[in-house]
């Protein structure tokens, strides 16, 4: 079995662990499952007309961020500093982009380990940096959006802080592990 | 905070936009995501539809009451403004082990329904609380233990060892985490982020 299908294996069967374990352990508990379920499930339709102006307002400004090539720009301009301190050229408007979009991110990190091949130090910290951050700005705007929050306080700042705190130790782990 | 970012997002892709000479792509992008969003949000209702419902038979099966009995003292510190035994702290925990199991889908899910029972404790409806900022601190910084993503792409471009990433990505993320909860524990005491004084007074 590959590496690839086992960890397909391991998030399937945790899956299905989920969705079989508690309904059953409800029955045994006595809890009327059907009806409990249709109870919940009520509730997912209003939040999603909830979140649906704010969805739009932050994915068409992170499509557009992404299609101008602004991060690209940005990172030709800085890539010998980016090079001395661990962080190959090509590798930093991914780390940009993980703040803004999931889909976008993943996308870049997949075209750097296809380009420099599974076991190069720029895929290394490509897949570090993908699993070790979520995107602050999509997250923010949906979860406050569900709940018509406008003013968010300190919590953009702290995203933030989490973003950059993430890029700096995957770049000291990594250089430490794996350039060579 | 986010109105000037909203702002700046458009105007830099603008600006970079005409530079680099992709104006043409900038205009298509702007009807594409919009309908892209959209879509997401239908293909987003099915899915949290059926976890709010699952969680429901967790709840009604007092599992989440359970889980958030053993959590609570940890819970307790992180979110000293919630009752421990508040809706919110079940939802919020069922968030933060979905994360953390890497079950991105389901997540979301519990995040929007924690969201939601925030807001019932909340005075000022538009402003976030305390504990909506650390929750979203928490959120952002992703405490997923292993990253089967990052694992399956490395997997797919030919790499010998991807799980040898597991570690790295463990350390940046505890890392990050840290970070999320003193920064979000830190900046609600600053003044520019604290709720005003005469706010507070109406309560």
């Amino acid at each position: 079995m590959t590496l690839q299908s086992f960890a397909t294996v391991f998030s399937n069967s945790l899956f299905l662990t989920f969705i079989a374990g508690i309904p059953l352990f409800a029955y045994w508990r006595k809890v009327k499952v059907y009806e409990s379920f249709i109870e919940g499930a009520k509730e997912g339709f209003g939040i999603v007309i909830m979140i649906i102006p704010y969805l739009v307002a932050m994915i068409v400004a992170i499509g557009m961020l992404r299609v101008s090539g602004a991060f690209d720009l940005l990172a030709a301009g800085l890539s010998p500093v980016l090079e001395k301190i661990g962080i190959p050229a090509d590798v930093f408007p991914l780390a940009l982009m993980r703040s803004f979009s999931g889909s976008a991110s993943n996308g870049m990190a997949a075209e750097i380990m296809v380009a420099h091949g599974g076991d190069d130090y720029a895929s290394r910290l490509a897949a570090t940096l993908v699993g070790s951050t979520d995107t602050t700005f999509y997250v923010l705007a949906v979860y406050f959006g569900s709940v018509a929050i406008r003013k968010t306080r300190h919590a953009v700042a702290a995203g933030l802080v989490a973003d950059l705190t993430s890029v700096v130790a995957a770049v000291f782990i990594c250089s430490l592990i794996f350039s060579a | 905070m986010l109105n000037g970012i909203w702002l700046g997002m458009i105007i830099v892709s603008i600006i970079c936009a005409i530079i680099n000479g992709r104006v043409d792509e900038l205009v298509v992008a702007v009807t594409d995501y919009a309908k892209t969003a959209f879509e997401l949000a239908l293909s987003l209702t099915g899915v949290l539809v059926f976890w709010l419902g699952l969680m429901r038979i967790a709840k009604d099966a007092g599992l989440i009451q359970h889980l958030a009995n053993g959590l609570r003292p940890l819970m307790k510190r992180l979110f000293p403004e919630v009752p421990t035994e508040h809706p919110a702290m079940g939802a919020m925990i069922m968030n933060i082990a979905a994360n953390m199991l890497g079950m991105g889908n389901a997540a979301t899910p519990f995040g929007l329904k924690a969201m939601t029972e925030l807001e019932k404790l909340n005075h000022r409806p538009g402003t976030a609380t305390n504990a909506m900022c650390m929750f979203l601190a928490i959120n952002t910084s992703s405490v997923q233990i292993i990253p089967t993503t990052a694992i399956a792409f490395l997997a797919a471009a030919g790499s010998s060892n991807p799980t040898a990433i597991i570690a790295t990505a463990l350390f940046a993320t505890l890392c990050s985490t840290i970070a999320a909860v003193v920064a979000a524990k830190f900046f609600e005491k600053l003044p520019a982020f604290r709720i005003k004084a005469k706010e507070e007074a109406k309560e």
